[in-house]
């Protein structure tokens, strides 16, 4: 039986689709067969992300009417094998996207992978509902500021009670804390939320932090999942982050400002 | 702007808007996270109101009544319990 991970933050322009291509992508370099689902219709923008946006024929919407099979709407990645992407439909409204046809593709997807990572759109609207409704785990993206803070707070309770897991009475949602964007040289300056109060004020196990990073923008811009760049702090702190989910212990990196040296405080700069 | 920070003594008082940040979270959460969890937690304070009572004086727990009203500002837990008149004098055996 497939794990479904929803990939969620209540707040959008967090990092949601960047987490969600650059997880996928590395369960799938771990050998997880994985699965990265769209949940954003009408705004679709995992299949740039991902790099794949020419090669979408059929979306997920196409395949809940029975315009397509599912298998002719999976886009089977090019870098990492055992990787597919279902795309979101950019053209529809909401309403395409039903409880029982979503239940249909998961359970469908169930009998191929290994994991199914559910991107959800921001908000609490349907399409978030139902991107959270099947998951039996849930990586909340947080950045450290207030806005997505409350929101990752209120998502978390929308997890508690109106997921399958929470309406069957079944064992709770597990819950994941992503830190995005965190930039430790601001946080040492007063000017940030610190990770402690981020964990103090949520309560939920801390996956992993991933640092302010020029290489997140570049990687979207060619569409490759950052976790592929193994230079860069981001795609490292992704590659820890995957691994700790899958029950690696790794400390946590890139969390404290490095001490600069005369040049870098001269001229500033800012981390790769 | 790096440069000018060398001449800059170390962390010249600069406001620490993030302890303003976590102090706001809190008490914003705090209060949001009470609203969320109102249906469920009333039947329980219910029974539990019920069975204190009762251990000091007989009631019918049917006759007790729990409202919560939220409002912007104020909110308010109502809970009315009815005690039953003077019981009959018990004849000396």
């Amino acid at each position: 039986m497939a794990q479904v991970i929803v990939v969620t933050s209540g707040k959008g322009g967090v990092g949601k689709t960047t987490s969600s291509a650059a997880f996928a992508t590395g369960l799938a370099q771990a050998g997880k067969k994985t699965v990265v689902i769209d949940f954003d219709v009408g705004l679709r923008n995992l299949d740039l992300i991902m790099g794949v946006e020419r090669r979408v024929v059929f979306d997920i919407v196409n395949v809940i009417t029975g315009e397509a099979k599912l298998s002719q709407a999976l886009i089977r990645d090019k870098r990492v094998e055992s990787l597919s992407i279902l795309p979101a439909s950019q053209t529809r409204d909401k309403d395409a996207l039903t409880k029982e046809g979503v239940a249909t593709i998961i359970e469908e997807l169930s009998k191929e992978f290994d994991y199914i990572l559910c991107d959800s759109p921001a908000g609490i609207e349907k399409g978030a509902l139902l991107a959270l409704y099947f998951a039996d785990q849930a990586i909340v993206v947080t950045n450290p500021e207030v806005s997505s803070v409350r929101d990752s707070d209120r998502i978390l309770g929308v997890l508690q009670s109106r997921s399958k897991r929470a309406e069957e009475k079944k064992e709770p949602v597990k819950e994941h804390l992503l830190v995005t964007r965190y930039d430790p040289v601001r946080v040492e300056r007063g000017e940030m939320l610190k990770l402690d109060d981020i964990q103090e004020i949520l309560r939920i196990p801390l996956l992993g932090v991933v640092p302010e990073s020029e290489s997140v923008l570049k990687a979207s811009n060619t569409g490759n999942p950052v976790i592929l760049d193994a230079e860069s702090q981001a795609g490292q702190a992704y590659k820890d982050a995957v691994a700790r989910f899958l029950g690696d212990d790794r400390p946590m990196r890139f969390t404290d400002s490095e001490k600069k040296g005369f040049l870098s405080r001269l001229f500033g700069g800012r981390a790769a | 702007m790096s440069w000018l920070k060398l001449f800059r003594g170390k962390q010249a008082e600069m406001p620490q808007t993030a302890t303003a940040a976590k102090e706001r979270l809190q008490i914003v959460l705090a209060h949001e996270r009470i609203g969320r969890q109102g249906e469920d937690f009333l039947p329980k304070l219910q029974k539990e109101i019920v069975e204190l009572v009762a251990r000091h004086v007989s009631i019918d727990p049917g006759r007790v009544n729990i409202s919560l009203e939220r409002g912007g500002d104020l909110s308010t837990l109502a809970i009315a319990v009815e005690l039953p008149g003077p019981e009959p004098v018990r004849r000396a055996s």
